[in-house]
C-alpha cells in the first residue's frame, strides 16, 4: 500500500513536481501497480545476471571536443561561457 | 547530392517534424524515404521525444544509425510522433497529440513507435525506424498491419537513441514488406565503438522463403486468458500456414512468463528514472530563469515538462530502487530476467523459432485504455524478448473486426536472419 | 567524562592523469582554459550519449591497488549514484558501489607510536562532476554558473579503515599516499584540486562526524584538530556530538554544519547498463611497479650512505628524490645535507617546488662547497640569489659567476694569516686576556679577524688557527 506520504517522499527524491490531485491519483495507481509487481517477491533465490561481455575498453586518446559555442548551443541561459542554473540553496 | 520534396498528407499526425526539401546521396538506400522516430538524435533537426521538456532541442550530433542511413543515401524526411520518451503502447502519451491508426482513425496505431508505423502504413514513406523497449516496434507494426523487427540486443548501435531503458531497448526497422525491412536492416546493423553494448554482427542477407524443417514452438502461456480468442485463432491459422510450407509446430511452455511483465516494468522504470534525471533545463530544454532554489525549480520544470505517464513511470522506477520502499524489486527483477533467458535457451534447444500473437488484442479505441496497469498488461507478449535480448518481429497475418493481427516470431540471439526468412516465407505464401 | 581514543578514517579522491577523460575522449588538460571548452555530448550528458571506459584509467587504478597491496576483485562493475546537483549533468554519477575494483590493502606509515599499518578498505574508479560557481548574494539574486570541463575526469577513491588515531597520523598517511601516487606516475600533485579528502572522525563510543571539502594536506591536520577540539568541548559539557556531515572552511580553519540533503539521500545505486563489467584481476601480474617510496628510502641509505632522517625527507616526493639523485654523484652526504637541510627550507619559504632549482646550478654550488672555495654562509647566500632570480622570472646566474661578481671567494690561508697578525698587533689588551686564560677573548679576536676578512674566513678553522698562532707567541 502506497500512501500519499510515500508519494510525496518519492516525488521529492526524484525531483518530480506533483499537484495534490496527482498525489492521490498516483498513490492509488502506484499501489495497484506495485502490488502487481509483488509477484517478484515469490522468487526465493537470487539468481545473478550472467554477463557474457566484459572488458569493453577504449584507448586513452584525445578526441576533438565541442567548441564552447556548440556546447552551450541548447542552453536556455548562459553567462560568460558558463551554463546558468538556479541557486543551490 | 540529389533532392526530393516531402509534403505528406499527414491526417494521422504521424510526424512531429517534416523536412520539405531533403538532400540525399548515392548508396544502397539512395532516394529511399525514411521516417525517424523522434527519440533518435538527428543533427540540426529538432528532437523532442514527443515531450515538452525537449522542445527546441537541436542535437549537435547524429545517432549512429542516422549516420549509417545518410551514408547509404537514404532521404530522412521527418521525425515521427511517439509516446513521450517511449513510455506507452498507443502513441496517446504525446505532447504533440495522438497519432491515429491509418486503417481506422478512431483507433490507436499502437506505441510507442506509433508515428513511424502509421507513416509506413499510410504509405507516406518507404520505411521507418523506431525503438523497441518492451514491444514498441512490434506493437504498432501489429496494430497497423506492417512488418517490424526488434533486433538481437547489441546488433544495432544505441548511440544517439535517447535512452528510456538501456538494457532492454533496440533501434529497429519498420516497413510494409519483408524485403524492404531486410534492406533497411542491412544498413542499420553493425558495430559502433561508441556504444559499449554494441556487437560486431552486421546483417547482410539474401532472403530465402525455404523453411522446410523449421521447428516452431508455440507456447501455451502466450495464448492464455487476456488474449482475444479471435486473435489467438488467427495466429494459430498462421502457424498452420507455416506448417504447410514445411515447418513443424508444437506446443511448449515458458513458465517464467508470469514474472516477465513485472520484471520488464521494474527494470525499465528503474533505468528510466535514472536516465530522465538529466532533464533539468540547464544544458537543453526550456530555460528556467527563476529566483527559486535548484530543487524547487527543477521539480516544477519537470512537472510542467513531463506528461503524467512519464512522471508515473519515474515514480515507479524510484520506488523500485529506493531502499526504504521496494528497493528489493530491482534485484528480483534481474533474477526473473535470468529465468526468462534460461527458459528461452532451453526452448531453443528444441525449437528454432517461437510463434505467438504479437499483441493480446487488435488496436483499441483512442481513449479507451484509461487504467495505466491495463496498458502495461498489453505488453505481456512482447516483453519476454526484450528481457532475453533475443530478436523478435511482427508480421501481419490476418484481420479481426477489420483490424490487423500480428504474428510474432521470436528467435535465437543473432538469428534475426532466420526470423526474417520465416516472415518472408509467410508473406510470400499469404500473397 | 572520559573521551576515549580518537578514531579517524579517510576517503581520498585523486584525479588520475590520463590524457583523456574517463568515459569520453575529451582532453583532461582543462585548467586555465575557458569554461565548457573540453566537453562533448558524452561528458555533457546530452540525451543519447553513452560512456566508454578508458583503459588507461583502469591500468592506473590497478597500479595503485597493487602498490597498496590490495586484492583485485574478479568481477568489478560500475554503478550509478543517483542524485541532483547542477554540476552533475546526468543526474547521476558513474561510480563503483558494491563491486569496486580492489579491496583490503594496506599502507605503512610512521605512526604516533612507531611504524603502523593503515588498512585500505577499498579502491574504486569514478568520474569527477563539473564545477559550480555560486554567484550573487541576496536570495533573489543568487544563481549558479556551471562549467563542465571537469565533468568526466577520472578519479580513484581510496577509503581507509578507521585506523588513524590523530591528525598527525592522518597527515603522515596522506603524505605517504601522495608520494606513492607520484612515484606511480598516475597523479600530478601540483594540479589544483587533484586530491580531495573527506574525513570521518569520532571519539570512541561516540557519534561519528564526517568532514568534507578538505583540499590540502595541511588542511587535513587543521580540520581534524579543530574537529577533535569541538567534539571534546561538547563531550566535556555533557552534550552530545551529533552524527552529521560538516564542511571544512579552509580560510577560517573551522568546520561548519552542512545542511546538505546528502544524509537523507537514497542514492538508489544500480549497475550502469551501458558499461559491461570488468574482469582485470589477472592483469595485475603483468603490472610492473616502479620503485616505491619505502624501497627508495632503503636504497638511498644503502647506496648513498646517508642518514635515515635525510633519506626519509629526500624520498618524500618523487621529483625531490629524482633531484637528489641527479646531484648526489660527487658527494652524496654533502648533497643530502644541502638538499634536505638548506635547499628545502629556502624553497618552502618562497612557496616553490623543487622544479625552481636548476639541478646543474645546484651541482656547481655543491662542488664549490666541497672544494672549500666558499664558506657555508656564502653558499646559502648564493642559493638565495639564484632562487630570488627565479622568483622574479629572470635567468639565474651560475654560482661561479656570483662568486666572482660579489667577491665571495674564501679568503686564502695567507690573507687570513695577515689578518690575524694585524689583529694581534691591534688588539693587545685582548691578546693579554687570552694569555691570562680568559677564553672569551679568543672569540673576540676571532670576530675581529672575521671583520677584517669581511666574513670570508671559516670561523671553525679560524678559531684553531688563531689559537695556534697565539700559543706560539706565548
Amino acid at each position: 500500500m502506497v500512501t500519499t506520504d510515500d508519494v510525496r517522499k518519492i516525488a521529492n527524491l526524484a525531483d518530480i513536481g506533483l499537484d495534490d490531485e496527482e498525489i492521490s491519483e498516483f498513490a492509488k495507481q502506484c499501489s495497484g501497480i506495485l502490488e502487481y509487481f509483488a509477484v517478484l517477491d515469490t522468487l526465493d533465490q537470487d539468481k545473478p545476471l550472467v554477463h557474457e561481455r566484459y572488458n569493453i575498453l577504449r584507448e586513452d586518446e584525445v578526441l576533438p571536443s565541442l567548441s564552447q559555442e556548440e556546447s552551450l548551443q541548447n542552453a536556455g541561459l548562459k553567462e560568460k561561457g558558463y551554463f546558468k542554473a538556479p541557486r543551490v540553496m | 547530392m540529389k533532392k526530393l520534396s516531402f509534403h505528406p498528407d499527414d491526417s494521422v499526425n504521424a510526424f512531429i517534424t517534416t523536412i520539405p526539401e531533403v538532400s540525399y546521396g548515392d548508396g544502397p538506400l539512395s532516394g529511399v524515404t525514411v521516417a525517424v522516430k523522434d527519440n533518435i538524435s538527428t543533427r540540426g533537426i529538432e528532437t523532442t521525444c514527443a515531450s515538452k521538456i525537449l522542445k527546441g532541442y537541436i542535437p549537435p550530433f547524429d545517432a549512429h544509425v542516422v549516420t549509417l542511413l545518410k551514408d547509404a543515401g537514404a532521404a530522412i524526411v521527418g521525425k515521427t510522433n511517439m509516446d513521450e520518451f517511449g513510455m506507452g503502447s498507443s502513441t496517446e502519451n504525446s505532447a504533440y497529440g495522438p497519432t491515429l491508426n491509418p486503417l481506422d482513425h478512431s483507433r490507436v496505431p499502437g506505441g510507442s513507435s506509433g508515428g513511424s508505423a502509421a507513416a509506413v502504413a499510410a504509405g507516406l514513406v518507404d520505411c521507418a525506424i523506431g525503438s523497441d523497449t518492451g514491444g514498441s516496434i512490434r506493437c504498432p507494426a501489429s496494430f497497423c498491419g506492417i512488418v517490424g523487427l526488434k533486433p538481437t540486443y547489441g546488433r544495432v548501435s544505441r548511440y544517439g537513441l535517447i535512452a528510456y531503458a538501456n538494457s532492454l531497448e533496440q533501434v529497429g526497422p519498420l516497413a510494409r514488406d519483408v524485403s524492404t525491412l531486410s534492406r533497411l536492416y542491412s544498413v542499420m546493423a553493425g558495430y559502433d565503438p561508441r556504444d559499449g553494448t554494441s556487437v560486431d554482427r552486421p546483417y547482410s542477407h539474401t532472403l530465402s522463403a525455404d523453411i522446410k524443417g523449421l521447428r516452431i514452438g508455440v507456447p501455451d502461456d502466450f495464448f492464455g486468458e487476456g488474449v482475444n480468442t479471435k486473435v489467438a485463432e488467427t495466429v494459430r491459422k498462421a502457424v498452420e500456414t507455416l506448417e504447410s510450407l514445411g515447418a513443424r509446430a508444437e506446443p511448449c511452455s515458458l513458465p517464467s512468463m508470469k514474472y516477465a511483465l513485472s520484471a520488464c516494468y521494474v527494470i525499465s522504470t528503474s533505468e528510466a528514472s535514472s536516465n530522465l534525471a538529466r532533464f533539468d533545463g540547464i544544458r537543453f530544454g526550456p530555460a528556467t530563469d527563476t529566483p527559486k532554489s535548484w530543487h524547487d525549480a527543477f521539480s516544477e520544470q519537470r512537472k510542467a515538462g513531463f506528461g503524467k505517464e512519464v512522471r508515473r513511470r519515474i515514480m515507479l522506477g524510484t520506488f523500485s530502487l529506493a531502499a526504504g520502499y521496494y528497493g528489493r524489486y530491482y534485484q528480483k527483477a534481474q533474477t526473473a530476467r535470468q529465468m526468462v533467458r534460461d527458459d528461452f535457451d532451453r526452448l531453443f534447444k528444441n525449437y528454432d523459432v517461437i510463434a505467438s500473437p504479437t499483441m493480446p488484442d487488435i488496436a483499441f479505441k483512442i481513449g479507451e485504455m484509461k487504467d495505466p496497469l491495463q496498458m502495461y498488461l498489453s505488453d505481456v507478449l512482447t516483453v519476454p524478448a526484450n528481457l532475453a535480448g533475443v530478436p523478435a518481429l511482427s508480421v501481419p497475418c490476418g484481420r479481426v473486426e477489420g483490424m490487423p493481427v500480428g504474428l510474432q516470431l521470436i528467435g535465437r540471439r543473432f538469428e534475426d536472419e532466420r526470423l526474417i526468412d520465416t516472415a518472408y516465407a509467410f508473406e510470400q505464401e499469404a500473397v | 567524562m572520559e573521551e576515549g581514543e580518537i578514531i579517524i578514517g579517510l576517503e581520498i579522491h585523486c584525479q588520475l592523469n590520463t590524457k583523456s577523460k574517463l568515459f569520453c575522449g575529451c582532453s583532461t588538460d582543462f585548467r586555465d582554459n575557458e569554461p565548457n571548452t573540453h566537453t562533448c555530448p558524452d561528458c555533457l550528458g546530452l540525451p543519447g550519449s553513452m560512456p566508454r571506459l578508458n583503459k588507461q584509467a583502469v591500468m592506473y587504478a590497478l597500479k595503485v591497488a597493487k602498490a597498496l597491496n590490495c586484492t583485485i576483485r574478479e568481477d568489478s562493475e560500475f554503478s550509478r549514484k543517483n542524485y541532483f546537483y547542477p554540476d552533475l549533468n546526468k543526474g547521476f554519477q558513474i561510480t563503483q558501489h558494491d563491486k569496486p575494483l580492489a579491496e583490503w590493502g594496506k599502507l605503512l606509515i610512521d605512526g604516533d607510536n612507531g611504524e603502523k599499518e593503515i588498512r585500505i578498505t577499498r579502491i574504486h574508479i569514478e568520474e569527477d562532476p563539473g564545477r559550480s560557481v555560486h554567484m550573487g548574494t541576496t536570495d533573489r539574486g543568487k544563481y549558479t554558473l556551471v562549467d563542465y570541463n571537469r565533468a568526466g575526469i577520472p578519479l580513484i577513491e581510496i577509503v581507509t579503515e578507521p585506523d588513524l588515531r590523530s591528525p598527525k597520523e592522518a597527515r603522515k598517511f596522506l603524505n605517504k599516499l601522495r608520494a606513492t601516487l607520484e612515484y606511480l606516475n598516475v597523479f600530478d600533485s601540483e594540479k589544483e584540486g587533484s586530491l580531495r579528502v573527506d574525513a570521518n572522525i569520532s571519539h570512541r563510543g561516540f557519534a561519528r562526524v564526517e568532514v568534507k571539502n578538505i583540499s590540502s594536506y595541511k588542511g587535513v591536520e587543521k580540520a581534524l584538530t579543530f574537529e577533535i577540539t569541538r567534539q571534546r568541548n561538547l563531550l566535556r559539557r555533557g552534550q552530545t556530538v551529533a552524527r552529521e556531515t560538516r564542511h571544512f572552511v579552509e580560510a577560517r580553519g573551522v568546520t561548519t554544519s552542512s545542511r546538505s540533503k546528502e544524509e537523507e539521500n537514497d542514492y538508489r545505486y544500480f549497475p550502469d547498463p551501458d558499461l559491461p563489467p570488468i574482469r582485470v584481476a589477472s592483469w595485475v601480474d603483468g603490472i610492473l611497479l616502479p620503485e616505491l617510496p619505502d624501497a627508495r628510502r632503503e636504497r638511498f641509505i644503502s647506496q648513498y650512505g646517508i642518514s635515515p632522517e635525510h633519506s626519509k625527507t629526500l624520498t618524500g616526493g618523487l621529483k625531490l628524490a629524482e633531484f637528489y639523485e641527479s646531484v648526489a654523484m660527487e658527494d652524496p652526504g654533502l648533497a643530502a645535507t644541502w638538499t634536505a637541510d638548506y635547499l628545502l627550507g629556502e624553497l618552502n619559504y618562497r612557496d616553490f617546488s623543487i622544479d625552481a632549482m636548476p639541478a646543474e646550478l645546484f651541482k656547481e654550488l655543491l662542488t664549490l662547497v666541497k672544494n672549500s672555495a666558499i664558506t657555508d654562509k656564502s653558499a646559502v647566500e648564493i642559493l638565495r640569489i639564484i632562487l630570488d632570480a627565479v622568483k622574479e622570472g629572470k635567468n639565474p646566474e651560475r654560482p661561479q659567476e656570483i662568486v666572482t661578481r660579489l667577491g665571495l671567494a674564501k679568503t686564502s690561508g695567507d690573507q687570513i694569516t695577515i689578518a690575524i697578525q694585524e689583529v694581534i698587533a691591534e688588539q693587545k689588551a685582548a691578546v693579554e686576556d687570552y694569555h691570562a686564560g680568559k677564553m672569551p677573548a679568543l672569540n673576540f679576536l676571532v670576530g675581529q679577524v672575521m671583520k677584517k676578512c669581511r666574513g670570508r674566513a671559516d670561523p671553525g678553522n679560524l678559531n684553531s688557527l688563531l689559537k695556534e698562532i697565539l700559543d706560539k707567541k706565548a
